[in-house]
């Protein structure tokens, strides 16, 4: 960056990073206490089971071994249930009882039966092969639709038909929409259980203060205010005797947002036996006990003219939760989904019912995206199937339905107000790159040849920047959705930037210092950011549903104006100037025209620390905090294309080219957004492609490790070209919009139409993700039989 | 991930080590570790005692005599893939070492230790049976002797080797003049083993195919010999025709496919003629070429 470039817009290099990659990085399991024990979890091995017994007297005896516990000692310490977080109204939600360790009943492989504590992590593991727990099996249902037929085995005693709630969106008349449409398509979408597979698994340390009575958790959190908040809840230790903290952590794609079993288990052996606990889950663990993402079937329709204008969408969907309630698994599938149901286009009627499903499975709660990749792929897949239907070009229908441009607000049929768009530039743009008339032209080629390349071009839009607390209270969260900030200059002019926010890879420490550098004028560098410790951080909601930098932005942005007021007040007293002729730029305070004899930031810095003479009515310190509540969500958008070609003997896919315009407003740093662009495009593809969690009739997840659960690889890529467009949000002072999630969004519907695009000339209507060889390949034999 | 407690022993020459095969109650034999330890972390294996062969002198040189190359137990996948002797002589055995699993893998693990563990997914196993190789093995008392490859594979994991018999080496034939070999497979998105693998060596002489070995790996409980895809290829033209036939014939060459969540029997089966067909074309062409 050169002196005359803006900070705010450069691609800065990450300040976490030579941490980070010269393994200098601090995560929980780093850590260590004096004299801490190991914890090892013993699980169940039974999707559905009740507990006999459990005889723990040989474990105990075991070298190393300093106590056995299981979920009735638990409960008898005065631990109460995990709590969930979000109820939705207007549902009927059943929240049955989430005991931390189970006591009665296990109900999902992976359930914990026990605890083992030990001196060594190598004896507490061995001594969990020792607990002999004492099984009675019961009925096991793993499938969501199934779970809800009559006769089926109970996940709950106290939940009839394991229906956890029936939640209903409506918008327009979507009866009159189907009967007046001149044609109707649908289909039955499984969006496939996925497993977030973040690279550090889940950890927890706990120290208990037997003095202070109170307990500082070390733990791998997305959101560690919400995780004190929550923990208050359970483990009957006050709110303000909890310091949670989330040193360095390697990623979450929201399976770190949950308040989970292990992180009140630790604080409870850590009381019990005045110790300091560390957990460590294994990556087995991780596929087990870590919630899971998606798992929908969807069934869909959408109405439409024969001019490919669309009149309707309906869909009744059923959404496996799993075995219990993670803290946000019911707003997932709901909130989160249903409301997004117009995508970018006008729709004028919508109705969706979802119902939220018991299951002897792992709980299922956020995966990147939450929600929207559902709504999206479901909005888009329809929109593909309509233009097959209607012969028209898929880039033609989408054109025909885009909302049109709007700065002030767009209401859709599920009454949300998108914040400001402008689709078609992005639209445009993604079709210049790609050279679309050129490739379909090659296309139509290749298939003359019996080749089998395809093309999928989705526009989509989300919602995120979580978002205006009201509606987070309107909608059933048990929290805000708001954030603050402190920004602190000491007295050389470095900088503390203290933000309730918590990144774990999203780079904020980096594009935060960028908004202080460009507004105050110091060195990126100067600026320290201070994330993920509830005794050194104001109050905030964490880092999901790409709200970080809209939400928190708005709060540092607060602070910020705060600061350049009261500097300009100091700067005006020093330079015997009035304060309406002092101007701020660049980090120097002066006179107007007389930049010369100005001072910098540093010098009123230095003046507001020493308070040797500070204007009549102003306090000392250079420190500002500040709130801020958006009054909307924002809603990025664009449009993405690829390209893939099917191999018709072995059904494999070749993933060749992706091009993506994205407009999230003004950026900050246009590295991180390449980079959270690039990840969210291999992770919905990898949903379409490889990824998919598979669990057999006894509730034995299939695909319970990184051999058999296929997490994308580099080499399966394509280079990823990206495109953007700016429409600022209104919403937040800089305007930005979030990035985290688009990509993952977007580029589900994307590949999965291309694939589709790949197979329609052999008539294939549908093949369930991910499009393993093998499926493709019986669906192309399919085809070929029934043509023939 | 911890393993069970164990015995660790380190042998400096084969002698001992097979001595303490047999005379250790539970010993199990340890190279590159590269498919023990993970079973081990797991706790699929728990043996009482390791016997670690990884540092016995002397066998993993890569050697010609006459018309074979003898590669040694020891010798890493990597030091297969970049043998210079193994690249000009026999290319086939280098390009499959190449691409056995990733890097690690290829540094750590050894071809001894590959044939041993006899895993229908390993890529060597498939190659060892198309080539015919020769398996050289200790027993205790010192006692050697060869299995044949054909031999070798008995089953799932299992092979002819008797209680405490070590694999010193392993011998395949150079390819002379008109030979050709080529190792194609379908990996696993996740494990990138091979879900099928297929080894196809063939010699062209005077216009037709004079032999022909295909091996067909990850579609039963061990690697198969194509023999009347085999059949099909010797005394014809190498001609697409010749070429689809034998590939059409493979499936009769496997009987009882082993199918799982990712590929079902059949569909191994299809893949394995599919991938028989391509290997044939590619070896037929470089003879050609």
């Amino acid at each position: 960056m050169t002196a005359t470039e803006r900070a705010f817009g450069s691609s800065v290099l990450r300040l976490e990073d030579p941490r980070l990659i010269t393994g200098k990085g601090r995560f929980t399991d780093n850590l260590s206490r004096p004299g801490m024990a190991h914890m090892v979890v013993v699980r169940s091995p039974y999707a559905h089971a009740k507990i006999k017994s459990i005889d723990s007297t040989e474990a105990a005896a075991m070298p190393g071994v300093v106590a056995v516990y299981t979920g009735g000692e638990m409960e008898a310490a005065g631990f109460g249930g995990i709590p969930c977080a979000w109820v939705v109204p207007d549902s009927d939600t059943q929240t049955p009882a989430h005991p931390p360790i189970a006591i009665d009943t296990v109900r999902y492989v992976g359930d914990a039966v026990a605890i083992v504590l030990a001196d060594s992590e190598a004896q507490a593991r061995d001594a969990a092969y020792a607990v002999d727990v004492d099984y009675e099996p019961l009925g096991v249902v793993v499938n969501a639709k199934a779970a809800t037929e009559d006769g089926a085995p109970l996940v709950h005693d106290d939940v009839p038909g394991n229906q956890c709630f029936h939640w209903t969106v409506s918008g327009g008349d979507v009866d009159a929409a189907f009967s007046e449409a001149d044609v109707v398509v649908g289909e039955t979408i499984v969006n496939q259980r996925l497993i977030p597979t973040a690279m550090e698994p889940r950890a927890a340390l706990a120290d208990w203060d037997s003095s202070m009575e109170s307990v500082t958790l070390w733990v791998t959190s997305q959101n560690p205010h919400i995780a004190r908040f929550l923990l208050s809840l359970d483990t009957g230790i006050p709110e303000h005797k909890i310091r949670v903290v989330a040193p360095d952590v390697g990623g979450g794609f929201g399976s770190k947002i949950p308040h989970y079993p292990e992180d009140s288990m630790v604080i409870f052996a850590s009381q019990q036996l005045n110790r300091p606990i560390k957990w460590t889950e294994t990556r087995r663990e991780n596929y087990l006990a870590t919630i899971h993402g998606r798992d929908h079937v969807e069934e869909v329709e959408m109405a439409a003219k024969r001019d490919g204008t669309i009149l309707g969408l309906r869909a009744k969907t059923w959404a496996n939760l799993g075995a219990y309630l993670s803290t946000a698994s019911t707003g997932v599938p709901t909130i989160l989904h249903g409301l997004m149901l117009s995508g970018a286009y006008n729709i004028p009627a919508i109705h969706e019912d979802v119902y939220g499903v018991f299951t002897n499975t792992t709980p299922v709660d956020a995966y990147r995206g939450a929600g929207r990749p559902e709504a999206t792929f479901m909005v888009e897949r329809l929109v593909d199937l309509v233009a097959r239907e209607l012969s028209m070009d898929p880039v033609d229908i989408r054109r025909k339905n885009l909302i049109e441009p709007f700065t002030e607000g767009h209401e859709v049929a599920t009454g949300l107000i998108y914040d400001t768009g402008n689709y078609e530039p992005a639209l445009d743009q993604a079709l210049e790159m790609f050279g679309y008339e050129e490739a379909r032209k090659q296309q139509a080629e290749a298939r003359s040849k019996g080749r089998l390349v395809g093309i999928g071009v989705v526009t989509y839009t989300e919602i995120c920047g979580l978002g205006p607390s009201e509606v987070a209270g309107a909608v059933g969260f048990g929290g805000g959705l708001w954030e603050s900030a402190i920004v602190r200059f000491h007295p050389s002019g470095k900088v503390h930037l203290m933000v309730g926010v918590s990144p774990h890879g999203q780079g904020e420490a980096t594009t935060f210092a960028q908004i202080v550098s460009d507004q105050l004028g110091v060195a990126v560098e100067d600026v320290e950011v201070i994330y993920g410790d509830t005794d050194q951080t104001p109050m905030g909601w964490g880092t999901y549903g790409s709200r970080t930098t809209p939400v928190a932005s708005g709060a540092i942005m607060g602070a910020i104006e705060e600061l350049k007021e009261k500097g300009t007040k100091i700067a005006a007293h020093l330079l015997e100037a009035a304060e309406a002729d002092v101007e701020f730029n660049d980090g120097v305070f002066s006179v107007k025209g007389s930049r010369e004899e100005g001072k910098t930031i540093q010098d009123i810095v230095l003046a507001a620390n020493t308070a040797w003479s500070m204007p009549e009515g102003v306090d000392p310190g250079f420190e500002a905090s500040a709130f801020f509540n958006p009054a909307n969500f924002v809603y990025p958008f664009g449009t993405h294309i690829a390209q893939v070609e099917v191999d018709p003997e072995t059904g494999e896919i070749d993933f060749q080219r992706y091009v993506a315009v994205d407009d999230c407003g003004p950026i900050i740093n246009p590295m991180i957004v390449e980079g959270q662009i690039h990840g969210g495009i291999v992770q919905g593809a990898a949903q379409v492609l490889w990824e998919g969690a598979h669990y057999d009739e006894e509730g034995n997840l299939v695909t319970g490790s990184l051999m058999d659960y296929a997490i994308p690889k580099a080499e399966f890529l394509p280079k990823f070209e990206l495109g953007k467009t700016e429409t600022p949000t209104a919403v937040n002072p800089l305007g930005v919009k979030g990035v985290g999630e688009t990509g993952t969004i977007g580029s589900t519907p994307t590949v999965y139409n291309a694939v589709m695009d790949a197979l329609a000339p052999l008539g294939v209507g549908q093949v369930h993700m991910p499009l393993t060889p093998e499926k493709v390949w019986r669906a192309i034999n399919q085809a070929q039989e029934g043509g023939n | 991930m911890q393993t069970a407690p164990f015995d660790y022993y380190r042998p400096e020459t084969i002698g001992e080590a097979v001595d303490l095969l047999t005379s250790v109650d539970g010993a199990r034999p340890i190279a590159g570790g590269h498919s023990l330890l993970p079973a081990m972390k797991l706790r699929v294996a728990s043996p009482a005692a390791l016997v670690d062969i990884g540092r016995i002198p002397g066998l993993s040189e890569i050697t010609r005599t006459g018309d074979s190359l003898t590669i040694g137990a020891l010798a890493t996948h990597s030091a297969v893939a970049a043998s210079d002797l193994a690249k000009s002589d026999c290319p086939v055995l280098a390009d499959t070492a190449a691409h056995i699993g990733d890097p690690q893998v290829r540094n750590r693990g050894t071809i001894g230790g590959s044939l041993s563990h006899a895993d229908p997914a390993a890529d060597y196993p498939t190659l060892m049976r198309a080539i015919g190789a020769t398996i050289h093995v200790t027993g205790s008392g010192g006692g050697e002797r060869s299995i044949s490859a054909d031999d070798f594979f008995v089953g799932l994991f299992m092979t002819g080797l008797a209680a405490g018999e070590l694999v010193t080496a392993v011998e395949v034939p150079v390819m002379s003049a008109g030979q050709s070999g080529v190792y194609l497979k379908h990996r696993h998105p996740a494990s990138s083993y091979a879900v099928v693998g297929v080894a196809a060596i063939v010699t062209v002489d005077g216009g037709s195919c004079a032999a022909a070995g295909i091996g067909i790996g990850g579609v039963t409980g061990k690697p198969e010999r194509a023999s009347t895809a085999e059949a099909a290829l010797v005394g014809n033209a190498p001609s697409n025709e010749t070429v689809e036939a034998a590939a059409a014939a493979v499936a009769g060459d496997l009987a009882d496919p082993i199918g799982d969540h990712y590929a079902s029997g059949e569909f191994r089966v299809h893949l394995a003629s599919v991938l028989t067909k391509r290997a044939l074309a590619e070896a037929f062409g470089e003879v050609s070429a």
